[in-house]
């Protein structure tokens, strides 16, 4: 059984149908990216995953329970973690208060128990710190230590993508969704982050859902691929095969007169 | 040809390292370039340029340097020490109970800033809070709960603080629950109505046990352990170590998971809930916590009021502890304190025509030597003033002798010293109303001029300015402290856009 399994999932805004019909498995230990142009209901399909749209008909499943309908952060919290396409970072917190607010949901302590720093709060507040520093040292010297107690807005724009794949690290996930994580980045920068979610999946066994419109990053790091346009699912397989499906070249290109001529 | 090849070659070195980074197992486990190992000490050195720029020379240098130093524990002794020391050396009554005010509202501002600073929640029925803790002081501690004006519950201090806080927090949760349906400006306007309800309330309901417009009198002072309150400056070390325990329990609050997750929330409410935060579990307790504070507070203010009555509790109130907030720099404990302080003080001297005059004058002064550089400049401006306002004594003297034969407003020696240098008119009503239109335009015009011409606009504001103030501003204390207080905050607020010692923000869209 998949770790992630969407089931004819539908979402429709009033008369527009932004998805229909869709079906996606995400594996444990297994990157799938989801590809199509502009417009063709990617985001929206994160944002049905994570709660913030109900969807109007079809099923989410994660792990075999049914996630449709439960509060965004319930969702987070049994595993499913995310990015946002518009970074959304908290920008007036620091770089490691921004990974530690992530440990929310792991942890308890009740206001007057961290006001007491009673045994729990303190021994919470430890495991925090651990999970923050483990989780920012995935980043080697691009979250080195001197950044860590500098606030947020002060990162550069590819640290401040970083910063949100470290605070979405930081709740534990099973599934993590990033939502196009070389976006605005340079050709060594994008070539850095493949290279680390390939290390996310390999060293943290993580299931990873990707949106991508870098092909060179999709290419490289994808165990499967699944095209999207208009809210359908065009086709799915391997990177080689969709590259190459007409359907997909179709919808990113549009069809070649000269070629319906002559068909 | 040769630029064709030179734009080719990037991108074919980058496919090549793109096939050989593909070519490892699941395509994702080569090295990055050594290349950008180079760049990160470029990046440091951006990123620390804020710092470099900081650091300022001589004195500045070595304050700075001290502050980044001392942590906020020992910040917080050496503030309790400071008012410890205060206590020793005041005698004044009145100034103790100045004192006792500027703790009380830093209280009642530390607990607004809960929900305002912290978690962005505008809450503007705050003072409900307030007044909730003093007339549930004032009814565990007089005859209210009698009958005829004896007998009622009398309840220990300590009794009454617990039980009106913890009804505080009580309330203050099951009105978050209600009032948070709704959130961003609609949240204001519901807890508006908070705040106007509870006035109400305690004017029109039950005056058998709230007192009605008469308000409740004759409430016991603190008493608790077998010891009994009494002095103004008994009630001082109380809201002291009411305000050291509070500063000390929030610090610790702001730096748990708790007070993460509010700012967090105040940052960005979508991306909150997919950390897993719990939105509206936390801003509740957010809403609660500020209650549970300015209940707080409004126990101690009824006790050492030893009355309470629905106009203590108005709009007028609220918009003084958010001038405390705001001035002291929301989301800062720190600077909920300082601005409690600063603006009680303020309040109290305006009051007073002989302070009013000091501060007035003397913000002038710091104003001129804070902004006018070099010195020979403000040498010229200084010179400026004195002269242009003599001249124009003599000149207007000369033409029309009634309207320079009134005398200062300013009491004492101040007021004697300006009498040959400011035009008063023996009636300066009107004239008085004229100069404080002038004055608004000789502010604009400073503003919006520059060069040789914003001097000349400078001299001739401060001399209309002190016209105005002497002629007509010192007549009126009442109106002329609020229009004092408004021009503090706008000025300070120009000069530091997020208060005394608030942090630069930024907003998220």
């Amino acid at each position: 059984m998949a770790l992630l399994e969407i089931d004819k999932l539908s979402l429709a805004f009033g008369g527009l149908r932004a998805i229909s019909e869709l079906d996606i498995e995400v594996n444990e230990n297994e990157i799938v990216s989801v590809i199509g142009p502009n417009g063709a209901g990617k985001s929206s399909v994160f944002n049905v995953i994570s709660g913030i749209y109900k969807p109007s008909s079809g099923d989410i499943r994660l792990g075999g329970e049914s996630i449709v309908g439960r509060k965004p952060y319930r969702i987070a919290r049994l595993g499913i973690a995310r990015t946002f396409q518009s970074l959304r970072l908290f920008q007036n917190m620091t770089v490691k208060e921004n990974v530690k607010t992530a440990t929310y949901g792991n942890t308890k302590a009740s206001p007057p128990e961290s006001i007491l720093r009673l045994p729990r709060a303190r021994r919470e507040e430890r495991e925090v710190d651990a999970v923050a520093t483990e989780v920012l040292s995935f980043f080697g010297e691009r979250l080195a230590g001197y950044r860590w107690d500098q606030p947020a807005y002060s990162l550069s724009y590819a640290n401040r993508r970083r910063l949100e794949i470290a605070r979405a690290l930081a709740t534990r996930p099973r599934l993590l969704m990033l939502d196009e994580p070389a976006a605005g980045m340079n050709p060594n920068e994008t070539l850095e982050i493949a290279e680390l979610i390939g290390r996310l999946r390999d060293e943290l066994s993580l299931a990873i859902l990707v949106i991508e419109h870098d092909m060179h990053v999709v290419e490289g790091i994808s165990d499967r691929v699944v095209a999207l346009d208009h809210g359908v699912k065009i086709t799915e397989g391997s990177f080689e095969a969709v590259a190459t499906h007409p359907a997909v070249v179709e919808a990113y290109l549009g069809r070649d007169p000269e070629a319906l001529a002559e068909a | 040809m040769s630029v064709s090849v030179k734009r080719d070659q990037p991108d074919a070195e980058d496919n090549a390292a793109k096939r050989e980074q593909t070519d490892g197992e699941g395509g994702a486990t080569v090295e990055d370039p050594g290349a950008q190992r180079g760049s990160i000490g470029v990046d440091s050195w951006v990123a620390q340029s804020g710092e470099r720029r900081d650091e300022g020379a001589g004195w500045r240098r070595v304050l700075a340097a001290a502050e980044a130093r001392l942590g906020w524990w020992p910040r917080l002794a050496l503030v309790a020490i400071a008012g410890l020391i205060f206590a020793q050396l005041s005698t004044n009554v009145n100034i103790q109970t100045v004192a006792f005010n500027s703790l009380l509202y830093a209280l009642l501002a530390m607990g607004l800033n809960i929900a305002v600073g912290w978690s962005g929640l505008l809450d503007l029925g705050y003072i409900a809070s307030f007044g909730f803790g003093a007339y549930g002081y004032a009814i565990f501690s007089s005859t209210a709960l009698g009958t005829d004006g004896s007998g009622g519950s009398h309840l220990p201090a300590i009794e009454s603080i617990l039980i009106v806080v913890a009804a505080a927090g009580v309330v203050g949760a099951v009105l978050g629950l209600i009032a948070l349906r709704v959130s961003g400006d609609y949240f204001a306007i519901v807890t508006l109505f908070v705040g106007q309800a509870f006035f109400e309330v305690a004017n029109n309901v039950d005056p058998g046990t709230f007192g009605g417009v008469n308000g409740l009198f004759g409430l016991d002072p603190l008493h608790s352990f077998g010891v009994t309150v009494t002095t103004p400056l008994g009630y001082y070390y109380v809201a002291l170590g009411m305000c050291v325990i509070v500063a000390a329990g929030l610090h610790l609050l702001d730096t748990s998971r708790t007070g993460r997750a509010w700012r967090a929330l105040n940052d960005d409410e979508l991306a909150a809930q997919a950390m897993t935060l719990s939105v509206n579990k936390l801003k509740v307790m957010a809403y609660a916590f500020a209650t549970m504070i300015g209940a707080l507070a409004g126990t101690l203010f009824a006790a050492q009021q030893d009355n309470v009555f629905p106009t203590n509790f108005t709009a007028n109130i609220l918009i003084l502890i958010y001038a405390c907030l705001v001035l002291g720099g929301v989301g800062s404990i720190a600077g909920a304190i300082l601005g409690g302080l600063v603006v009680t003080v303020a309040e109290n001297m305006l009051g007073s025509p002989t302070d009013a005059a000091y501060l007035f004058y003397g913000l002038i002064i710091i104003a001129l030597i804070a902004k006018v550089r070099p010195w020979r400049r403000l040498g010229w401006v200084v010179a400026g003033v004195i002269g242009f306002g003599y001249a124009m004594h003599a000149i207007v003297g000369a033409i029309v002798p009634s309207a320079t034969a009134g005398h200062p407003g300013s009491p004492g020696w101040i007021g004697s010293a300006l009498k040959g240098y400011v035009i008063v008119p023996s009636n300066p009503q009107n004239f008085g109303n004229a100069l404080y239109l002038a004055l608004i335009v000789g502010l604009v015009a400073i503003v919006r001029l520059r060069g040789i011409k914003q001097l000349i606009a400078v001299i001739i504001t401060i001399y209309v300015a002190a016209c105005c103030w002497e002629g007509r501003l010192i007549v009126n204390p009442a109106i002329t402290t609020q229009i004092m207080l408004g021009a503090i905050l706008i000025v300070t607020m120009a000069a530091r856009p997020y208060g005394l010692l608030g942090k630069h923000r930024v907003e998220t869209v």
